[in-house]
């Protein structure tokens, strides 16, 4: 089709087609970040835990009061939880992945550096590895005979020194010795050092302070809580069993010890859906935007296209009579759309890569991918076609007889 | 005149229905989105203490070895070890200054069948009340001597109150927190600063309810109370001691009336950090006094989430300006022929500028009405969020009134280009034509 004519309305025209041009740059350029920031937000949701969530729940207990024998307490809550029916592991821990309350230090390579290397989470409680699940993929999970008692240790901190163990995950070792095997290296907890004998494939930190990027840097620990000193009992069982379980243990630890609160219990599902609630909510109101954006645009096109189509009817007409078919007509404006919508994409893209750039500065978000543009492209057409549809089918029932009446 | 140009707009508004929804339409999702946003914006960047911000001070200090130090580029640390907080509390600068953190307090109610419950609570010195202006119902705060001696009291929140006391006054009553009974000296009328600025680097909630009870620090340590966060910079021997531990877990504010109140508490506080130098215990010189609101904003209390939310609302906005200004320009073209009689019979072209605002005006107006009923829409939305300041999240008086200048502004800038290219019409070709 000659694209001549078109370009030549369109030069008087200069205003209203430079405004809906303007207007598809702006849409698409917004539309493309907004997506953009939908996917990095839904990705985030998916991050990988490390731990078999469908099958862990979690008990929270409050003492009032200083229960009188704490190591013995925790030792007999544990017996009480395991004997549940449905229960195949149980164990009483100092922090649970997503639960956003976390114990970090951070970490030497060497003891003489000055600066430390980086900050780490520290999980610790007898059988945590095996309850959680965790999968390890270099060394051992620890002996029964490497735990010592943690409350031992916070009277005297001499026994610090004979922690002696570690288990780390893998991003952590990839961190800390690149390309090369973890166990059997040392790290330094402020004097104290520790020999790494076993590496997760992964283990979440329970809070994400430290940014996405450090979420995986965790260490595990060969130390016995009491009840003294942990107030998290973790339970693992068959997903359909978790409901009767979860009452149950709560029922269980109250009667064995009535001097306590049970604060939460929760399944580790429903505890990972609540810390990512955020950035599914803002997924939502982003999906709104975006909608509401294209339909605006949208609608701007079909009012703009129906003002042209009305003002130009003598001409639809003249052309008409001339021998123009429908489809002729019909063409003009479809084509005309086309030209305007590109010319709006293209420089809705620049746009598009400006704001990104703007709030990789600011928001330091990634790189906006290159797939968005042709894809945002694709759609910008599309809904220009749509939209232009209607008065464009409208132009192409103008009779030739037009061309005749009032001039 | 303005009366006949209503006429007219509402004439020329009503000719082409469709095209007049779609205008009012998209300027009312505009505006709707930029109130919505611009409310919660509001309500996180707002003060929480409006009569008393401006005298309030948050001093920092900073303990901290030589390791990564680069003198002139560090910022000092956002809280206080207890020693240093001791220290500028007894040095009594200000009008007024306390040392707080924030722990849970386990409380027994003494009925039979209720069961114990934890709540949030501040461990303070006495100056807290007087300096926050803490509103009391009954009673009021503890004296500086119950400090230091450690007097078993405790000042609770009205709603604590009505849970467990159903409301009458309990000044003289005793409560039992943790295994200890402290006596109630005061209770406090409704009191939640939004965002709950003192709370900021102590581990707690920014917005909700506020705290539930109120113990002298001393009181509360030596019960065994712990602060929510801690903060250790060398190795620690002992964090049972957390009073000797170099470990920072104290927020200290200040109350400072005047400029120069300002100035000589920061040559004080510089003073205070040299001498310390000098013993040896301070390698860092840095130190920081910001008000209220100067503290809030290095915080960034305002989440990158609400201020993306919002410049994606202004985007918004922007393309339904673009949107409104190209239908507008569509309508007023169509009328070319209408303009021509008018200024034939004498119209200015001043007139016919007025004429063609008064009308963007108009759906200007009509799309803030709608507009208005779009953002209460977008702020029950808001409400169902899982945040935390979510229930907060109402229309104001001055949000409102700022709807409709938000509308009047942005259907008068669109109005412009069309308004102008219809007074520069030339009459005669038009007049021809038709």
């Amino acid at each position: 089709m000659d694209i001549r004519p078109i370009l030549s309305t369109l030069r008087r025209h200069k205003i209203t087609a430079l405004l809906l041009v303007l207007e598809i740059a702006l849409t698409c350029a917004i539309v493309c970040n907004a997506v953009f920031l939908i996917s990095q937000r839904l990705q985030r949701t998916e991050m990988a835990s490390g731990v078999v969530e469908h099958e862990l729940l979690q008990v929270t207990v409050a003492n009032i009061g200083k229960p009188a024998d704490a190591k013995a307490r925790a030792q007999e809550d544990l017996a009480l939880l395991r004997r549940i029916p449905g229960v195949t592991a149980a164990a009483l821990v100092n922090q649970v992945p997503f639960t956003n309350s976390s114990s970090n230090t951070s970490i030497k390579l060497d003891p003489a550096q000055k600066l430390p290397t980086l900050n780490a989470t520290m999980y610790m409680g007898e059988g945590l590895i095996k309850t959680y699940g965790a999968r390890l993929v270099a060394g051992r999970d620890f002996n029964a005979d490497e735990y010592m008692d943690y409350d031992n240790m916070r009277a005297d901190p001499n026994l610090q020194s004979k922690v002696g163990s570690v288990v780390i995950t893998q991003a952590l070792a990839q961190r800390l010795w690149p390309g090369q095997s973890a166990l059997g290296k040392n790290i330094y907890l402020g004097d104290t050092s520790v020999r790494v004998i076993g590496v997760m494939q992964a283990l979440i930190r329970p809070s994400l302070f430290m940014g996405d990027d450090a979420a995986q840097w965790t260490m595990v620990f060969p130390l016995r809580l009491s009840a003294a000193s942990a107030s998290r009992y973790v339970l693992r069982t068959a997903p359909g069993q978790r409901e009767s379980v979860l009452d149950g243990a709560a029922k269980l630890l109250r009667k064995a010890d009535p001097h306590r609160i049970i604060l939460h219990k929760k399944s580790l599902d429903d505890i990972r859906s609540d810390f990512f609630q955020n950035d599914r909510a803002m997924a939502g109101i982003l999906v709104g935007v975006i909608v509401a954006l294209l339909v605006v645009t949208a609608l701007g096109i079909v009012g703009l296209a129906s003002f042209w189509v009305a003002q130009r009817r003598r001409q639809i007409g003249v052309r008409r009579a001339l021998g123009a078919t429908r489809r002729n007509i019909l063409n003009y404006f479809q084509t005309e759309n086309f030209l305007l919508a590109t010319i709006g994409i293209a420089l809705g893209m620049v746009l598009a890569y400006g704001i990104n750039l703007f709030l990789m500065l600011h928001y330091e978000l990634p790189r906006l991918p290159a797939v968005y543009f042709p894809v945002g492209a694709v759609v910008l057409w599309l809904i220009g076609q749509l939209a232009v549809l209607g008065p464009a089918m409208r132009a192409a029932a103008v009779p030739p007889v037009v061309a005749t009446r009032s001039v | 005149m303005l009366a006949y140009y209503l006429d007219l707009a509402l004439r020329s508004l009503r000719r082409n229905k469709v095209l007049t929804t779609l205008m009012v339409l998209a300027l009312a999702l505009g505006i709707g989105a930029t109130i919505t946003t611009l409310t919660v914006l509001r309500l996180l960047s707002g003060d929480p203490l409006p009569q008393k911000s401006a005298q309030l001070f948050y001093p920092q200090i900073d303990p901290n070895t030589k390791d990564g130090y680069v003198p002139g580029q560090t910022k000092p640390d956002e809280l206080m070890t207890y020693p240093d907080a001791m220290n500028l509390l007894k040095a009594h600068h200000g009008t007024h200054q306390a040392a707080m953190a924030l722990t849970q307090a386990k409380i027994m109610p003494k009925q039979a069948n209720a069961h114990p419950f934890f709540s949030d609570a501040v461990m303070t010195t006495s100056d807290f009340f007087a300096m926050f202006d803490v509103p009391f119902q009954y009673g009021g705060g503890w004296s500086a001597s119950d400090d230091e001696s450690k007097a078993q009291v405790v000042v609770i929140a009205g709603f604590l109150n009505d849970k467990l006391f159903g409301g009458a006054n309990s000044v003289g009553r005793v409560i039992r927190i943790g295994d200890h009974d402290l006596r109630i000296v005061g209770v406090l009328k409704p009191w939640a600063p939004q965002p709950r600025f003192y709370s900021q680097n102590l581990g707690g909630r920014s917005y909700g309810d506020g705290d539930a009870a109120f113990l002298p620090l001393q009181t509360a340590r030596a019960m065994e109370m712990g602060p929510q966060d801690t903060e250790c910079y060398a190795a620690v021997p002992d964090i049972q001691h957390l009073e000797t531990a170099p470990c920072e877990w104290l927020g200290f504010w200040v109350q400072l009336d005047s400029d120069e109140a300002v100035a000589g508490y920061k040559s004080f506080l510089d003073g205070y950090v040299k001498q310390q130098v000098a013993l040896g215990r301070f390698q860092r010189t840095e130190t920081s006094l910001l008000d209220l609101m100067g503290y809030l904003r290095q915080e960034q209390v305002v989440p990158d989430d609400v201020r993306l939310q919002a410049g994606l609302a202004f985007g918004f906005l922007l393309i339904c300006v673009v949107n409104t200004v190209g239908l507008l320009l569509a309508k007023c073209l169509r009328r070319s022929q209408e303009i021509g009689v008018r200024r034939a019979l004498g119209a200015t072209r001043k007139e016919i500028f007025r004429q063609f605002m008064v009308e963007a005006g108009m759906v200007g107006l009509a799309g803030g009405v709608l507009g208005l009923g779009l953002a209460e829409l977008g702020l029950f939305g808001i409400r169902h969020q899982p945040a935390e300041y979510a229930s907060l999240a109402h229309l104001d008086l001055s949000m409102f009134a700022l709807t409709f200048v938000v509308a009047l502004v942005a259907s008068l800038v669109a109005g412009i280009l069309p308004a102008w290219r219809a007074c520069v019409l030339a009459p005669a070709p038009q007049l021809k034509a038709a």
